[in-house]
Order: structure tokens, then sequence, then C-alpha cells
């Protein structure tokens, strides 16, 4: 499991951001925490986490513009 | 307030000073309907032209029932049937909603953060006589530090020179100061508040015990609660299932007039179907829920209570069943002198006398007797020590011949003695073959265990379960005194887990059941019960690891404010889910029948909110629960 600092809007996105990279390919589980603007990642095995997340950010990105990921 | 929050606030402002103007003029002037809509854009695009944009682009990538595109729909939507104020001010709430749901998450974010400032920024080290700042993830176990008055230790060690005392409120909530001197250890977070010391480092930074606790804190919102997925779920079908709901609203009714041949009513329907939409965001639960919890579990922490989840949080405040381990948690787990009876002398000379007796003696109940003491021991008084194993120590003390020990001893040497009813070791002491009283020793019950028990039934506890490995005589006098409904006695390790597994299965499913330990050698109760608490654990990375709710210090009062803090948070929680979901319910009904217009809508919507936010901000404040 990898934490990461995020940034993201309203609590609304976080769910929805949630959501997006939970379904990113390589990605096992994921929870976000809006209030400590974190997110833990759970990868499978295998995966290449600086690409892993690259797709995770984009396909937060589709749900709301602001969203950052710091990896 | 940030730079994009005060960007918000002078949009909002001036588009709100803009709609009024605009209501005012339109309402004693007669404007052209054209110009009128474009005086009306003005307010409008610059409050909204973000969400606008926004929009666009969701629409772009499929999102259609983002937040923006549906507030957008719904004003233009409003402005197509000609209410110019309504799109604006529907606009304008929203967005004075959406600035105050981000200033309140940030200071409440800031609130937290300041409650749980414990992290050290620097640690100070002495390089060539001078103190030198450094980083303090730079050292390594076993580096030396200094901590100067006023400074907050930033790893934790051993003090190997200076006395001080520390304040580790931080820490546990506990704002009396603790003395440490060399060989004491010392915590992270502390701040030290009289003497200079020297500490030997035992661990690295993020090892220590502020890094840990933040580290717990920061990820318990990350193990979500019933409530939180609930509200995740509801979201997720609440905003699409209004929309068709909205949709349905729109087309039904109209053509059903028009099928009856009635006039079909369009602009009325559509007007309500658009406040349908603005009701349509789930927004006001979504943020009050994680809110309130990240406040409760904040607040608690603060209190020196620390929640590892806001599952956890939701169990607490379920407990109606409490299981203690006896020693560590009510008891103080040392043994100490409880008694001195029957004694002919002064009690001090009695302890006196036995002490220097026993002062060759390695036992834990002979140290005890020299603790009771309490001054130093001369060794030059004591002569002719003669140990009998199983029975006791004889002794010439000060010219007296002193025997102690327990019964067979009295008996062996012929001297009738008086025997006690009260729990725990006795030694019985004859002085000069005259029977001079006895000393009772026992494990000390901690100061507010029996009021720690009393206030857990009036938190609602209505169950109080004492387990020990003690004797069964023991168990049952403190049990009574501190008034617990049942006791355990005689268990060994393994026997816990059965008892507490069989308590588990007599209960309701609604309720929990938690088991209180010291954390050390009780992980696999802790582990079974519905929710293990570990006292004392400042200091045992065990402990804090085993449990679920850890409790910094080893006071037992603190948990029934655990328990409360949780009540509390789940009441709010509870209001929130209930209040916003009913009133958005409530005005869904009188906007389909016509009744609720877009303002009430937008009330709906933005107050709720607010008020929900407002409402979760309470979790915060547990000082005096």
């Amino acid at each position: 499991m990898k934490s990461y600092k995020i940034y993201v809007d309203c609590a609304n996105c976080a769910a929805k951001m949630e959501e997006a990279v939970r379904k990113t390919e390589g990605i096992a589980d994921a929870t976000v925490n809006f209030m400590a603007l974190k997110m833990n990642v759970e990868f499978e095995e295998g995966a290449d986490e600086k690409k892993v997340m690259k797709k995770a950010l984009k396909n937060a990105r589709k749900v709301d513009d602001d969203i950052e990921i710091e990896f | 307030m940030r730079r994009k929050q005060k960007k918000a606030l002078i949009r909002i402002i001036v588009a709100a000073v803009l709609m009024v103007v605009l209501g005012l003029v339109s309402h004693f002037t007669n404007i052209h309907e054209y110009v009128l809509f474009a005086l009306y854009m003005v307010p409008y695009l610059v409050v909204g032209y973000d969400v606008l944009w926004k929009a666009v682009k969701g629409i772009g990538r499929g999102q259609v029932f983002d937040e923006n595109f549906l507030m957008a729909f719904a004003t233009i939507g409003a402005i197509v049937l000609q209410e110019y104020t309504e799109g604006v001010a529907v606009m304008l709430f929203y967005q004075i909603g959406e600035l105050f749901q981000s200033i309140a998450v940030g200071k409440s974010r800031k609130n937290i953060a300041d409650l749980m400032d414990i992290r050290p920024d620097y640690a100070n080290i002495e390089e060539d006589g001078k103190l030198v700042q450094v980083d303090p993830d730079t050292l390594e176990p076993g580096s030396v530090i200094v901590v100067e008055p006023g400074e907050r230790i930033p790893i934790d060690g051993v003090v190997i020179e200076g006395e001080s005392s520390l304040n580790n409120s931080a820490l546990t909530g506990e704002s009396l100061p603790v003395d440490v001197g060399p060989d004491s250890p010392v915590n992270s977070g502390g701040i030290n508040l009289s003497g200079v010391l020297k500490v030997r480092t035992t661990k690295a930074f993020g090892e220590s015990t502020a890094s840990k606790i933040l580290e717990l804190v920061e990820n318990a919102g990350s193990r979500k609660a019933k409530a939180e997925n609930f509200i995740t779920k509801f979201a997720k079908y609440y905003t699409p299932a209004v929309v068709a709901a909205a949709v349905l609203l729109a087309l039904a009714p109209p053509l059903a007039r028009l099928a009856m041949s009635l006039d079909p009513l369009w602009t009325q329907w559509v007007y309500r179907a658009l406040t349908f939409l603005v009701i349509s965001c789930p927004c006001a639960i979504v943020v009050s829920v994680p809110l309130s919890f990240f406040g409760g579990i904040g607040g608690a922490s603060n209190a020196g209570i620390l929640i590892k989840g806001s599952n956890y949080m939701e169990t607490l405040a379920n407990i109606r069943t409490v299981v203690f381990d006896k020693t560590g948690t009510l008891t103080r787990g040392n043994f100490a002198v409880t008694g001195v009876h029957h004694s002919e002398l002064e009690d001090e000379e009695l302890l006196r006398l036995a002490a220097h007796a026993e002062s060759h003696s390695p036992h834990p109940i002979a140290k005890s007797i020299m603790a009771a003491y309490g001054k130093e021991l001369d060794p030059s008084l004591v002569s002719d020590v003669r140990e009998i194993s199983g029975h006791g120590v004889t002794a010439t003390v000060d010219g007296h011949e002193v025997a102690a020990g327990n019964n067979r001893l009295m008996t062996s040497l012929g001297i009738p003695f008086h025997d006690c009813h009260s729990i725990g070791t006795i030694v019985h002491v004859a002085i000069d073959g005259e029977y001079a009283g006895h000393i009772v020793i026992s494990d000390e019950l901690k100061e507010h265990s029996k009021e720690a028990i009393a206030r857990l039934k009036e938190a609602g506890i209505r169950k109080t379960v004492m387990l020990t490995g003690d004797n069964e005589a023991a168990a049952k006098q403190i049990a009574e005194y501190i008034n617990v409904n049942e006791v355990h006695a005689g268990l060994l390790p393994a026997d816990k887990v059965t008892i507490v597994e069989r308590l588990l299965q007599k209960q309701d499913k609604r309720e929990a059941l938690a088991f209180v330990g010291d954390g050390m050698n009780d992980a696999p109760v802790l582990a079974r019960a519905d929710l293990g608490i570990a006292m004392g654990a400042l200091g045992s990375d065990a402990a804090i690891e085993a449990a679920d709710v850890v409790l910094m210090d080893d006071d037992p009062l603190k948990i029934s404010k655990a328990v409360r803090i949780a009540r509390k948070c789940m009441r709010i929680v509870k209001t929130n889910i209930w209040f916003a979901i009913g009133v958005k319910f409530a005005c869904l009904i009188l906007g389909a029948l016509g009744i609720a217009n877009m303002w009430i809508a937008i009330f709906a919507d933005v107050g709720v909110m607010v008020l929900c936010v407002l409402n979760a901000i309470r979790c915060l404040f547990v000082k005096k629960l």
C-alpha cells in the first residue's frame, strides 16, 4: 500500500476520483481521504507504479480537471 | 482565505450587487426584453463562467451528471424561460455554497492540523560546543540531541543528562507535567518545560511517537464507516435518479395534457423540472459526513484518544458491553503495600524493621515493602539474615529480632497471629518473638477505576465485565468495590478469548462489545472483540499496533469519554444525513407539485449544505464530554 498526497476541490469529486482511480488497470484498491487530502493505493502484483499512477491521474482528471496527485 | 477563495468572493459580491440593481431597475422602468436579457447576462457570466466552462468540458468527457453540468443546465433553462433573476440567483447561491464549503473544510483541516501540531521541525545537536539545528529525519538512533526549555522533544529517547519536567498533553491529553531525569524514557511530541535535557535517541524520527500518532490519525479517514459507504452509494444513485425524474416531469404531464387536448403548459412543467436539477447535487451529505468523522477523530486525538478509523468510531458508539482485563487497566499492575494492620508500633516503624529485614531479598514482595518505607536503608543495622524458603525471613535489625513472612513462618516460630481478611499477600511481622501486626500487599486499584465504571453506566453501557488471572476471592472483592456486573477469575490467557466469544454470541446484533487491555499480552482478545481498546499506550508500539482505539495514558475514565465522543459524532452524522435527505425529498415533492420554486430549491441545496457543515464542525469540540 502506498500513500499519495492529492488535491481535490470538493467531497463529491473526491468520491468520484476514488471510483476512477480504483477502476484504473493495475490498481487493486484505492481509498481517498478527502479531509486529509491523501490517497492510499494498493497495486496489483507486478504493476509499474509510475505508469499506473500516470494512468490513474488521467482517469481522475476525466472526472474533474482540478485533481492533482503527487507521485 | 486563499487567493482562489478571495477571487470567488469578489465575483459573488459583484454579481449579487448587479443582480439586485437590475431587479430594482427592471421593476420600476420598462426596459426592452432583449436589453434586460443582455444586462442580466453580465452578473450571470461574472459568477458562473467557470461552472459553464467546466460543464462544456464535462460534456466533452461524457460527464453528464456532473454538478457543473446540472447547474449550467438548470440556470440556462431558467433564463430561457425568462426567469432571469432566478437563473442568476441559483448560480450565485451555488457559488456561495461552494465557497462556504471550501472555507469550512479548509478551516477544519487547519484546526485539526493545529491540534495535531506535535511534529517537531528540528533537533538540536552539539557540534564543537555549539548547538546546531538539524532536520530530525537525518538522525540515526543512538544520536545525542539537546532539548532546551520550551522546545518539543523531536525523537523518542532516553535522558542521559539533566532534570526537567515535560508537558505531554499533546500526546495524552493530560496536562499534569511529568518529571524526568537521567535514564527516564521520553517521547517525541512532549514539551520540555524547565531544564535542558540531553537525550540519546532510541528510534528514528519516522518511528517516533509523534510521527506514529500523526500517521495514524491521518490514515484514520481511509477506514470508512458504514455511514460513509452508504453516502457514497446514495450519491451514486441519487443524482441520476433526480435527473431522470426531472426529464419525466418535463415531458410526461404536458404530453398527457396534450393527449387529453388540454393546454400542455410546457413552461410550467419545464420550470418544475429545472427546480429538480437544482436539488440534484448530494453535496450537503457528501461533504458533511467525512467532515464529521474527521472532526471527531481529530478532537479525540487531542484528548489522548486515538481512534484508528471512522468505522471504529461507529462501533464505539454502539458499545453496550465493556470487558476489562483487570491488571493494567483497572489496577496499576504493580504490587504495593496497601495496608498495615494490627500493628503495635507506629506503621512506619513496622515498615522500617520489615524493610531492613527483607533488604537482601530480590523478591517483588520485599521490593514493595522497601518502596513503602521509602527511605534509605542502613545495611549496618542488619545482621543474621536467614531466608527460609517458602516461609519468609528472620534477621536482627537495630538490636531487635525481626521475623517477616507468611502464616507458616509464624506457626513454625510458635507465634500466634491475626489472620487477615484483606485481599492480597499478607506479610506477618514479629518482633522479639511478639506478634507486631501484618503488612498487606496487593495490586493497587487505579484512582479512577470506580468512577470510570460508574461513568460508563451513565453513558449507557449495560454490562461491564472484569477478567483476571487472579484468584476468585481477590477478584470478587475488587469487582464488588468498583461495581462491575460480572467477574471471571482464575483465567488463563486462552480462557479470556473463550469468554469474550461467549459474550459476543449472547449480544444483540446491533450492539457491540469492547475489550479493554493494556495491549501487552492480550492481542488475541483485542482482535476478537468488536472493538479493541488499549490503555497506557504512550511509549508502547505493540499496544498501538494491536488495538482499534488507543488511549495514550492509562486513565480508565477515558473509556467513557471515548464512547461519548463517538456517540456525539454519530449523532451529528445521522442528523445530517436525515436532515439533508429529508429536506431534499420534501423540496422535490413540493417542486413537482409546483409549490416550491427555484428559491426554495436553492435553499434545499446550499442552505442545507451550510447547515450540515456547521453541524459537522461541532464534532471537533469534545473537551467537555
